[in-house]
């Protein structure tokens, strides 16, 4: 199934998790946080939380950066964001 | 004579005043040695997305170790309240922390923070539980603001981001410490150690900085310029400044000169 990580189109298998698309990807999930259409996911959930066809999923971590925008050369998430409302989104899940 | 209150911020007492941003380093080995030198205890780091095709499996995090450090991640580059909730949101969710240094900025040349979009982020940021760091003008009507709205700090700037032009208005950065009980951090616009003292010589609590330590020529070097700078600033503030006078007063005694 087709799905977009980060902006960019991604083919994973049925059932695939956020675990398992960290995996795939070669990223320690310790290091990131990950957002799957919007919604904030808790680490704990990367496990439970199985991906569907056309779902959205970002996943950033901490980079280099101080009282300057994006220093780092890495694209910046925030080109993505603009696509939601006010205080766009969704309120989740922490604990 | 002033009382040296010490720096806490959310029940965390720092014995650095300084606090040092990661960006524009050559390396994390440099930054690392860099944020060392600074003497920092606190240091600001960037939220971005990981790059999914070239992926390097050296993490920031791997030098500047949480553990060690308070990590205090940033909105930087954030140019809505939107945009600065929802990559707060996601800064607090890697799990290592709930505060956030908060930017809005308002537009691309100045850098300067969107003050309005600032303090409705904070609002909101705030009711959901986040230690809140604002970046702000040297604005004390908006330093209060950003108190009554439960900032934990108040960061107004010394000048533009990456300017390096030092205080601009020490008079504006004194009207804020008057008008507000939170602490104070200077951030942003800081180019050498003396611009560093002087921000701690006005009674700032603290001070953010990062291009004026990895700008430098000597980074390192630099940070630990900053370290005195900003140890040596607050001494003097503790201390009491003498009066400034029109004319010279002798400091030698005017009885025994030779005749």
């Amino acid at each position: 199934m087709k799905i977009e990580v980060n902006s960019i189109k991604k083919e994973v298998l049925q059932g695939t998790t956020i675990h398992g698309l960290l995996t795939q990807l070669n990223i320690v999930p310790q290091r990131v946080a990950v957002e799957l259409n919007l919604s904030v996911i808790d680490k704990n959930q990367f496990e439970q939380v199985s991906l569907k066809e056309g779902d959205c999923v970002e996943i950033i971590n901490f980079v280099g950066g101080g009282e300057a925008p994006a220093s780092s050369g890495n694209t910046a998430l925030v080109g993505a964001v603009q696509r939601k409302g006010k205080y766009g989104s969704k309120q989740t899940i922490y604990h | 004579m002033a009382v040296n209150k010490p720096f806490i911020i959310d029940g965390v007492e720092f014995k650095s005043r300084l606090i040092v941003g990661t960006g524009k380093y050559a390396s994390f080995e440099e930054n690392k040695k860099a944020v060392i030198a600074s003497g920092a205890e606190c240091v600001t780091v960037a939220v971005r997305r990981v790059n999914i095709l070239d992926h390097n499996s050296e993490n920031l995090l791997d030098y500047i170790d949480p553990k060690i450090y308070k990590i205090l991640p940033n909105t930087a580059g954030c140019y809505t309240a939107d945009e600065a909730i929802r990559t707060a949101r996601l800064a607090r969710s890697a799990g290592i922390t709930n505060w956030v240094k908060l930017e809005v900025i308002g537009d691309t040349k100045t850098l300067l923070p969107d003050n309005e979009a600032t303090l409705e982020a904070t609002r909101i940021l705030v009711k959901e539980g986040f230690v809140v760091f604002p970046y702000v003008s040297d604005d004390p009507i908006m330093a209060k603001k950003l108190q009554d709205a439960g900032a934990a700090v108040v960061m107004p700037l010394a000048a533009p981001i990456g300017s390096g032009l030092g205080i601009r208005n020490p008079y504006n950065i004194q009207l804020i410490l008057e008008a507000v009980s939170i602490p104070v951090i200077v951030d942003a616009g800081v180019g050498t150690a003396s611009d560093a003292a002087m921000a701690m010589e006005l009674g700032c609590d603290g001070i953010l900085m990062n291009t004026a330590i990895a700008g430098a020529k000597n980074p390192i070097l630099m940070a630990e310029a900053m370290n005195y700078g900003v140890r040596a600033g607050r001494m003097a503030y503790l201390a009491g400044r003498m009066p400034k006078k029109r004319y010279a007063q002798a400091s030698s005694p005017a009885e025994g000169m030779i005749e």
